[in-house]
């Protein structure tokens, strides 16, 4: 549906010609020591299929804002190729691309970027205005969404006089007014304390499997790339160091980088079986229960634990492997 | 003299203790060398020149605008260019004129008499302010009446407002535009700077040079003076919009001019609103200077008064102005805080449409009123209030100067014999050449090599105006006024930099002193020390004063806590605290406090030429005066420019200076 090839953001004076000159090769602080510029992204490549939660992780000034806002080109990429359903979005019009902006994409900003002399309903109704939509049936839309992600009643409220987690349903809710194809989510909960982080976050699930719309959504928190995501990018530097299921990341880090980004997170929360089976020893016995390969490490301990007998996992009738209590202990202790 | 003054801010101790004292080092060294050099060539090479004298240079200057004058009515540039201006602007101006202040044809009294207006002024403040601004707005207009200006104030306020309106059109849409594209906010911003360093008078002469004499040169100068402020704020007012407002509205495919529309200028409003206070606070401050020029209104009076030396009519005209300026600055300041209200969404929209239903109906009657009857028409009785208040103040500046005559002679000779005469004596008696070059290597020892340059292209752009002793006269008032103006700033700004209560008594006061227009503080000070240097020195350290204080209390109170409580932690006395912990962190804001005391004094010190001041200031005016001194004046108006340039860049960058040793 989306898809990036190559693409580069770099920053300051004559940027186009960093790309391809050796300065490439530089860290961030020696190109900034030496020409001023800085390279957001990184020659960044990936997919993103319909109906996908794709999320891009790194830390701080690793470029997600740049990337997420060079996808919808409200920062002009330097160099690459970016397509939407076909059509190379870096080379159409102005016009265009605000069509674009406002029928097929929506964006969800880490502060809200609410219109304060606004009522919720009119910050809903905005995309809506300006696409020259009448205003009583603007207004039936916009109550539609608000009731969509849970503000009845809030409707004629201003923004400020609202909690921030209330805020951040209204940018919901006024990035799904125009019922767009993708969202953009940038950091969308960062500034929430964490409960209400958590209840915003079952709400995406709930949209998600509601609306199914393709999602792009960026956060520096593994647990919420987690929860949410079907395939998470790690970014550093400006580049892309790892794209993969949840699984795969924390499974095969690619590197110290990614592997240090996911060393604190309970891996028996995302491994399955298939993980850490392995052969049957010679003599084994292999007449214990049997478990799915796809029953996370998590959902199967106490089975394996309170069983004598090693579990077979079993998946369309052939043996994958065995597990055992010692290879949880062996993952959960982090000395696999 | 200047580095004495000028060193101030760099002799506070630094943490860089090796580079403070190569600077402190070299101010002395350069202080002590212009002092011996200036005092062993005294005498030679001073420039000096009579007032009824002229250069060649002024003489030119005469002959240009003799040639204007000549060429007024043929040349294409004239016909099809400014005297089309000139002709809008006074059509308009009359246009209003005609509406509230000057009978019109064989009527007794303008469009709009005197109870039409009242009522519908109020009634506007009523709209945009509310209530207890109304009653102020109609107090002040019965007072006006009451003083026996009527006509002159509406005549100020008819001027005021057509600069208002035309500095609006021209500035806003500009304003927008340096708020959006950044390349024109940087360089319009140095067009800026220059216009509002530059001290008010010194638009006057060439501005009637091309518009004549009248209304349209008045409104002319008055938006020039006026634009600025309307122009930087508005840009400041979009840019205080959050970005991420903005972006969202643009991720949602609004085009540039929706987002301006739907949600830059509607966030902006406010500050732009206070940006209309300024911009009207300004242009009446400018339209009371051009009675100069024959502008009519209050200002006129004032004038009148100031040079026959008539104390009571000055004061009663004086307290007009005050009354306009408190009437139109409380109304747009109210009207700023309304803006706030309704973006906090606390009004009662419903109710206060019908209310303003109704008065509009009542200002409609009132109108129809005041064009009827004759009482509603021109303001009955001839100014009793205003005649006894004239009197009052005649007997009390009477009285006091019988009773108190010791005291102003004490002070007037203390600071003469003192400060004045010797710095006056220094200055003029010293060589051009070893005083220019004393600026210039002040301004290389501050600012390098460039500020070099521009000090260079001052010193000589003086001499070349033929007013190098003038120049020089004024310089020394000039000095003396800053020093007190900062040592005042400095004092006071620590006391309520440090004290919530002083700065919460105190800071209304400054505020109300910064509305007034620059030269009703002429008419209390005249009374005190008669047409002398020192009424204009007195004048211009009260005019200066607030935006001293003000910028150096900010400073104080701007220290981070750390700074201080790390102080406080040592075991600080108060004195200690003050003197080794906040000036030294401070030290900025006594810089900046500097520059701005010095460019303020220097406004109003040249005004002062109109109450017996010497020096450059009392040249502009007799440039207005007399027609063989005009090329005088418009070289005296240049120079005043030059001096000002050259002392703002040289305090601004001890302002620099001052910040990077803090670092
Ligand atoms: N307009 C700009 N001009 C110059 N450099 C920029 C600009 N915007 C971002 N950068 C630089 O690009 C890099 C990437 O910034 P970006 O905001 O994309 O990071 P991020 O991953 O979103 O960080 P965060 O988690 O803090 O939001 C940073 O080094 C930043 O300093
Ligand atoms: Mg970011």
């Amino acid at each position: 549906m989306i898809s990036v090839r190559n693409l580069w953001k770099v920053f300051g004076s004559n940027p186009e010609a960093i790309i391809g000159s050796p300065d490439a090769a530089l860290t961030r602080q020696e190109l900034r020591a030496k020409t001023g510029n800085t390279i957001a992204v990184r020659d960044v490549s990936f997919d993103v299929a319909p109906g996908e939660v794709f999320v891009v992780m790194g830390l701080s000034g690793s470029g997600k804002s740049t990337l997420v806002r060079c996808m919808t080109r409200l920062i002009e990429p330097t160099q690459g190729e970016l397509r939407f359903e076909d059509e190379d979005i870096l080379k159409v019009d102005e016009k265009r691309l605000r069509e674009l902006r406002k029928t097929r994409f929506s964006m969800v900003f880490q502060h809200f970027g609410l219109l304060p002399h606004r009522k919720v309903i009119d910050n809903v109704a905005y995309s809506l205005e300006i696409n020259g939509v009448g205003k009583s049936e603007r207004h039936a839309r916009a109550n539609e969404v608000i009731d969509l992600v849970g503000l009845q009643g809030y409707a004629q409220a201003y923004p400020e006089q609202l909690s921030g987690g209330m805020q951040q349903r209204v940018g919901l809710a006024r990035a799904l007014a125009v019922d767009p194809q993708v969202l953009f989510l940038d950091e969308p909960f960062s500034a929430l304390d964490p409960l209400i982080r958590r209840d915003m976050q079952t709400e995406v699930i709930r949209l998600h499997h509601q609306l199914g719309k393709t999602m792009v959504f960026i956060t520096h928190d593994l647990a919420e790339a987690v929860k949410l995501g079907d395939r998470i990018a790690i970014m550093r530097d400006g580049a892309i160091v790892q794209i993969g299921t949840p699984e795969e990341l924390v499974a095969q880090p690619a590197d110290d980088y990614v592997a240090n980004f996911v060393r604190d997170f309970p891996k028996s929360h995302i491994l399955t079986l298939r993980w850490i089976a392995r052969k049957p020893q010679p003599g084994e016995d292999l007449n214990g229960p049997i478990l799915a390969p796809s029953i996370t490490v998590r959902n199967a301990t106490r089975q394996i634990i309170e069983s004598s007998l090693p579990i077979r996992v079993m998946e369309n009738g052939n043996l994958l492997g065995v597990v055992t209590a010692v290879e949880v202990l062996h993952l959960i202790s982090g000395q696999d | 003299m200047a580095t004495t003054l000028l060193s101030k801010p760099a002799n506070e101790p630094a943490p860089v203790v090796a580079k403070k004292s190569k600077l402190s080092f070299q101010l002395s060294l350069l202080t002590g060398s212009f002092l011996f050099f200036a005092l062993l060539l005294r005498g030679i090479a001073t420039l000096p020149l009579d007032t009824s004298s002229l250069t060649s240079f002024q003489n030119w200057l005469n002959s240009v605008s003799d040639w204007i004058g000549n060429n007024r009515t043929s040349n294409p540039v004239f016909t099809f260019f400014i005297n089309v201006i000139r002709d809008f602007i006074d059509t308009f101006v009359t246009g209003i004129q005609d509406l509230i202040s000057q009978a019109v044809g064989n009527n007794a009294s303008p469009l709009l008499g005197w109870f039409g207006i009242v009522v519908m002024l109020s009634y506007l403040a009523y709209a945009v302010a509310n209530l207890r601004i109304a009653l102020l707005v109609c107090g002040g207009l019965i007072s006006l009446g009451l003083l026996g200006y009527w006509q002159e104030s509406m005549d100020t306020l008819a001027l005021t407002l057509a600069a208002v309106v035309l500095a609006l059109i021209v500035g806003i849409p500009l304003g927008i535009c340096a708020g959006l594209f950044p390349r024109f906010e940087k360089i319009i911003t140095p067009a800026l700077d220059f216009a509002q360093v530059m001290p008010t008078f010194v638009y006057l002469t060439p501005v009637t040079l091309f518009f004549l004499i009248g209304p349209a040169s008045a409104t002319i100068v008055t938006m020039v003076y006026a634009i600025p402020p309307a122009l930087r704020i508005t840009a400041v007012a979009l840019h205080e919009v959050p970005w991420s407002s903005v972006e969202a509205a643009i991720s949602m495919g609004s085009t540039r001019m929706q987002a301006l529309r739907k949600v830059q200028l509607p966030q902006a409003k406010r500050t732009i609103v206070v940006g209309i206070n300024q911009t009207i606070m300004a242009a009446l401050s400018m339209v009371t200077i051009a009675a100069l020029i024959d502008a009519p209104g209050l200002g006129r009076v004032v004038i009148r008064a100031l040079e026959s030396l008539d104390i009571g009519s000055s004061f009663q005209a004086g307290l007009g102005i005050v009354i306009l300026a408190v009437v139109l600055d409380r109304t747009t300041t109210a009207a700023a805080s309304k803006v706030d209200a309704e973006n906090s969404h606390l009004l009662d929209h419903k109710h206060h449409r019908q209310i303003l239903k109704i008065g509009a109906l009542l200002s409609l009657i009132a109108i129809i009123i005041s064009r009827i009857y004759i009482w509603a028409g021109n303001f009955p009785g001839t100014g009793v209030l205003g005649h006894d208040i004239a009197t009052y103040t005649d007997n009390a500046t009477n009285w006091f100067q019988a009773h108190f005559v010791n005291v102003t002679n004490a002070i007037t000779n203390a600071i003469s014999y003192g400060l004045l005469n010797p710095l006056q004596s220094l200055l003029t008696n010293s060589p051009w050449f070893v005083t220019g070059l004393a600026f210039v290597l002040l301004a290389a020892i501050l600012g390098g090599r460039k500020l070099a340059l521009v000090a260079t292209f001052c010193v000589l752009g003086i001499v070349g105006t033929g007013l190098w002793s003038d120049t020089m006269a004024t310089l020394a008032s000039v000095l003396v006024a800053s020093i007190a103006t900062v040592t005042i700033g400095i004092v006071v700004g620590v006391w309520i930099g440090r004290s919530k209560r002083a700065d919460q008594i105190i800071r209304p006061i400054l505020d109300a002193g910064q509305v007034l227009p620059a030269f009703v503080y002429l008419v209390p000070f005249l009374g005190l020390f008669g047409a002398t240097r020192f009424t204009a020195i007195m004048a211009a350290i009260v005019y200066a004063a607030p935006a001293s204080i003000k910028l150096m209390a900010d400073g104080i109170a701007g220290i981070p806590a750390s700074i201080s409580e790390a102080g406080i932690a040592a075991g600080s006395s108060k004195w200690q605290m003050i003197i080794k912990v906040q000036l030294p962190s401070a030290r900025r804001a006594v810089a900046l406090s500097t520059n701005q005391g010095i460019i303020y004094v220097l406004a109003m010190v040249v005004v002062g030429g109109l109450v017996g001041a010497g020096g450059l200031g009392y040249l502009v005016v007799a440039g207005f005066a007399q027609l063989n001194l005009t090329g005088k004046g418009l070289a005296a108006g240049l120079a005043i420019v030059l001096l000002g340039i050259l002392l703002d860049r040289i305090t601004q960058a001890a302002a620099v200076r001052s910040t990077l040793q803090g670092k």
